[in-house]
């Protein structure tokens, strides 16, 4: 078990190791595109949080 | 003489076309056919019975926009010959790449249980268990898949995807007057613009593009070995793919419309259980397309991560590939139809709540998948002349921009059931 997760980690490394670089060209509406998407995604989880607390608050 | 060898000529070049047509068309057909799944079916069914024929004009708009979205996955997997998962990953980097990667397995494997959940109730219609379903359809998939061809596994799913058409007859069996038909193309909001009739437009936007959908498309191009040169017939077959899902996505809502007017309707197999008293054959129909929409929308789902999986691990990933040339790709494709025909079965499984946070967690890789679609199709190094042009760009991101707030405001009315209504 444990030689599979470390082939497995060994993998993954290999795999942020070759896609290290972006290949696509940062021109500014790549950043604000990307930028735009990691805020949607800090707004869902936040979301997602607050339901689950909710959930919980009203569960005790 | 001269005209009659025209006319050969032109029969000939129609002939060709027609066979080239039928060689390379399948990705189109089956992404579009299987978006009308399990989900898609029972919200066209509960969308009829509630509002009748009054929001078939926003079935047909939702067409192109399928389409303008899965015509681009088209391009990049043809120019590219790259998945997407793998194109993200080389793209835009190892955060984005596993973002996208993880989301799409947790999304799919949810899916995958909303589709099961969708075929056990349409054949429990039928007096046939559960386990009995679910044994039956993973074997039937596990065979599909493994038989080694592309070519053979794409025709057998362009069958599924003409049984599909059931509604087509099961509409006709209804006897819906054509002039209310027509009358339903005319865009307005029945009852006028409340809450839930905005709930329900949100919920046919969020059936009409999934996540999955840009995955298994851009990897089926890639996979049934689509060129540049192939683009204009893999437009060509998307183009229909879109004309078949608004044509049943109408016919379910006629079927509903027509029969279960007026009535709450909250799943298509309740629908079809509904109909079976008031007339058996639609009934029949309708369970019968039930099974088939979860049928499609499980091989494509379950077949969309084993693909992202294989390119970006480097396994072999290809349907042609026999498997023992792939047994990664095949052993994680029957791993994910296992555990969730098992979640289906266990007893107590929160089916009904993972069927709700499907919705929401889609919500959180569509945008991802659609922005780096459009920013793809704009980057001149990898797409050369087949890059965006302003009209596909201005359509595009207007499309895109329209679906991701839907969308997000469909998963919010999830979440908070009375933020809407």
């Amino acid at each position: 078990m444990a030689d599979i997760l470390q082939e497995a980690l060994e993998k993954v490394r290999e795999i942020n190791k070759k896609y290290e670089k972006p290949k696509i060209h940062t021109s500014k509406g790549v950043k604000f595109a990307l930028l735009m998407l990691r805020l949607y995604l800090i707004f869902l989880v936040c979301v997602l949080a607050y339901k689950f607390f909710t959930l919980v608050v009203g569960g005790a | 003489m001269n005209f009659l060898s025209w006319l050969f000529y032109r029969y000939r070049k129609i002939k060709k076309s027609i066979l080239i047509f039928l060689m390379l068309a399948g990705p189109g057909i089956i992404v579009m056919v299987a978006d009308n799944d399990a989900g898609g079916i029972t919200t066209y069914a509960a969308t009829g019975s509630k509002y009748g024929y009054g929001l078939i004009w926003f079935l047909v708009l939702l067409g192109p926009i399928a389409y303008f979205v899965q015509e681009m996955t088209v391009r990049l997997g043809a120019v590219t010959k790259r998945g997407h998962a793998e194109a993200i990953f080389d793209a835009f980097g190892p955060f984005w790449g596993w973002f996208s990667l993880l989301d799409l397995t947790v999304v799919n494997w949810l899916t995958l249980i909303t589709e099961f959940i969708g075929m056990t109730a349409a054949m429990a219609i039928f007096g046939i268990p559960p386990l009995l379903t679910i044994i039956a359809v993973s074997l039937l998939m596990i065979f599909m898949v493994a038989q080694g061809r592309y070519w053979t596994w794409e025709k057998i799913v362009l069958l599924f995807c003409l049984l599909n058409l059931i509604y087509i007859p099961a509409a006709v069996l209804v006897s819906p007057k054509i002039s209310n038909i027509l009358g339903g193309l005319v865009p307005g909001f029945p009852g006028g613009f409340t809450p839930d009739l905005f709930f329900f437009l949100m919920a046919n936007v969020g059936t009409t593009i999934a996540p999955w959908m840009v995955f298994f498309q851009q990897s089926s191009v890639v996979d049934k070995g689509m060129k540049e040169k192939d683009i204009p017939w893999g437009r060509a077959d998307t183009l229909l793919g879109s004309a078949f899902t608004v044509m049943v996505a109408v016919c379910v809502l006629i079927v509903t419309g027509t029969v279960l007017y007026g009535i709450d309707i909250e799943s298509a197999a309740q629908a079809s259980q509904a109909l079976m008293s008031m007339n058996p054959y639609v009934g029949v129909f309708l369970a019968i397309g039930l099974f088939n929409a979860g049928l499609l929308g499980a091989i494509c789902i379950s077949l969309a991560s084993s693909w992202a999986f294989g390119e970006v691990f480097g396994w072999a990933h290809s349907l042609n590939d026999k498997v023992r040339e792939a047994p990664w790709f095949y052993a994680f494709y029957i791993f994910t139809l296992a555990t969730a025909g098992l979640v289906v079965l266990l007893p107590g499984a929160p089916l009904v709540l993972i069927t709700l946070f499907v919705q929401v967690i889609a919500v959180t890789l569509l945008p991802a998948a659609l922005v780096f679609l459009i920013l793809l199709l704009n980057n001149e190094e990898i797409m050369g002349k087949y890059k965006n042009t302003l009209f596909q760009n201005i359509v595009s991101c207007l499309t895109v921009a329209g679906l991701i707030a839907l969308s997000t405001l469909y998963a919010l009315s999830v979440l908070f059931p009375g933020f809407f209504r």
